[in-house]
């Protein structure tokens, strides 16, 4: 029962690319490979050391951008969170600046940084900071008046109290925010290395393209992407699960 | 806040805690909604005190404004003739539920007002109310692995780790089962026998009134005004079903305008 459930996934993965494979044979002539040219490409990509590369190039990107985006952010955050008033002056701002897609950022980004890494970090910059800014101010609103009553109880001061109350206090909330926003940085990145830099999988699947529609390295650049993007999701939710962090689901 | 301190004529005349023409106004919706009204209360050091009264009344307002939590609009509470002018770790307050720290262990909860203490004596101190509280084996638990009695248990044991003068008690057992909270009760009750702290416990239980404390205060409906002081004098431990506490009960139940209508 137990193997029957996890190997569910598996096998309907399974159906999925034999139905694929069976659709492009009875199609030849269209340029969509099947799962074994796709195959066949990642390890092309391999022998010529492009994927590791390319794969180093998006995720070096990703961290910087999305670590800038945490260590300004996160505080910002918590601070407008906790002082009311400082919420209230900078929430039209950040409701305008909200709804801009961080790919609209593109041109402004090349004009201030020209094509290269500090573009693309950049942009991801600029996905990742306001959704983290939301997550850490409702997270801070929603810390329950008794932990902030306990805290001013036992007579911390105000250094004692962030790191002590606050900090663990909104901890799981942030984390479950900071793991939608990797995700959103990992969409990101692929789109800003389409425009800005040479290097990536972003580029790597324009560059495939447009030297001699090789699909079947676009398709593989599309799968490295997704394994990633799950590995990603997974690390979070692994920090997720720390007994430490996971209170609020037990508590509630 | 009109006395200061050291105004206060006589030092509190032996009482550890004193209310004096203490009145709190909140604002709602734009309108001020008197919450206490004249209230004048004495406690004495030692002295276990619980403060009933109908709910929404006021009950855990005048807990906070004694705490230190709420300033008071009118009127004054000293504690040791020194004007309350907010928290402080000598008075420490136990909440209903959800007051222990859900992301420290057992240890790291009863722990937390002794940061300041050397490593060998806070570990001491630790071990002594894990003792008192009974929670031997659970020292290293998550209070998401705990009863409610235990995490009840766990924040007594928090305040009274940092050893304040008065513990503050706002219902602490009302999110119990009744089994539990009769448990409970004889729980606080040893405890209190042997550290001796003045205790302010608000309950909407008459009979953990009568059961607990040296004198029940009676509060009235909105805004609370204190309508009636009953002296508990039966010894510990009491007995439920003697005379004088089913007369005393009684007496109370009377005093809340509940007595015949059951």
């Amino acid at each position: 029962m137990q193997l029957s459930v996890r190997l569910r996934p598996v096998i309907f993965i399974l159906v999925l690319l034999i139905a694929w494979e069976l659709a492009v044979r009875m199609h030849s002539g269209l340029l969509v490979p099947g799962p074994f040219a796709v195959a066949a490409a990642i390890v092309e990509l391999l022998y010529h050391g492009l994927l590791l590369k390319y794969v180093v190039a998006s995720l070096f990107r990703v961290t910087w951008g999305f670590v800038l985006a945490c260590i300004t952010a996160i505080p910002l955050g918590l601070a407008l969170g906790w002082y009311r008033r400082g919420e209230l002056a900078f929430n039209p701002l950040s409701q305008i600046f909200r709804p801009i897609s961080p790919l609209a950022w593109i041109p402004i980004a090349i004009l201030w940084f020209g094509v290269g890494d500090l573009s693309a970090i950049f942009l991801i910059f600029v996905g990742s900071f306001f959704p983290l800014l939301l997550t850490a101010m409702s997270a801070v609103h929603n810390i329950p008046a008794v932990y902030v009553n306990a805290g001013r109880n036992f007579g911390l001061n105000s250094s004692a109290f962030v790191v002590r109350v606050l900090y663990p206090a909104v901890m799981p909330q942030l984390l479950v925010g900071m793991r939608i926003t990797l995700g959103i940085a990992w969409l990101v990145v692929v789109a800003a290395e389409m425009i800005a830099v040479n290097s990536g999988l972003g580029f790597l699947i324009v560059d495939a393209r447009n030297a001699g529609n090789r699909y079947d390295l676009v398709v593989a650049g599309m799968v490295v992407i997704g394994v990633i993007g799950l590995l990603l999701d997974l690390g979070m939710r692994s920090l997720e699960q720390m007994k430490s962090f996971q209170w609020r689901s037990s508590e509630e | 806040m009109s006395a200061a301190p050291g105004v206060t004529t006589t030092p509190n005349n032996g009482y550890k805690l004193r209310a004096e023409q203490l009145g709190v106004v909140y604002a709602r919706n734009g309108n001020a909604v008197a919450a206490l009204e004249d209230i004048n209360l004495d406690i004495k050091d030692g002295e276990f005190i619980c403060i009933v009264g109908p709910s929404g009344c006021g009950k855990s307002t005048l807990l906070n404004a004694m705490g230190g939590f709420l300033p008071p609009t009118s009127g004054s509470v000293t504690i040791d003739g020194e004007a309350v002018r907010g928290p402080d770790r000598r008075r420490i307050l136990v909440f209903q539920e959800r007051g222990v720290f859900p992301w420290l262990t057992v240890e790291g909860n009863i722990g937390f007002g002794l940061s300041k203490l050397p490593r060998a004596e806070r570990k001491e101190r630790i071990a002594h109310y894990v003792q008192m509280v009974r929670l031997q084996g659970f020292e290293q638990s998550y209070p998401s692995d705990l009863s409610g009695g235990m995490r009840q248990r766990l924040q007594v044991a928090r305040a009274l780790a940092v050893n304040p003068d008065i513990l503050f008690l706002d219902e602490p057992f009302g999110a119990l089962d009744s089994i539990t909270r009769v448990m409970m009760r004889a729980e606080l009750l040893r405890i209190w026998l042997t550290e001796r702290r003045t205790i302010v416990f608000v309950t909407h239980d008459i009979d953990e009134a009568v059961q607990l404390a040296d004198r029940v205060v009676v509060l009235s409906s909105r805004p609370a005004k204190i309508q009636e002081i009953l002296t508990i004098d039966i010894p510990h431990p009491r007995n439920i079903s003697s005379p004088r506490y089913l007369t005393l009960r009684d007496e109370l139940l009377k005093q809340i305008g509940l007595a015949y209508e059951i």
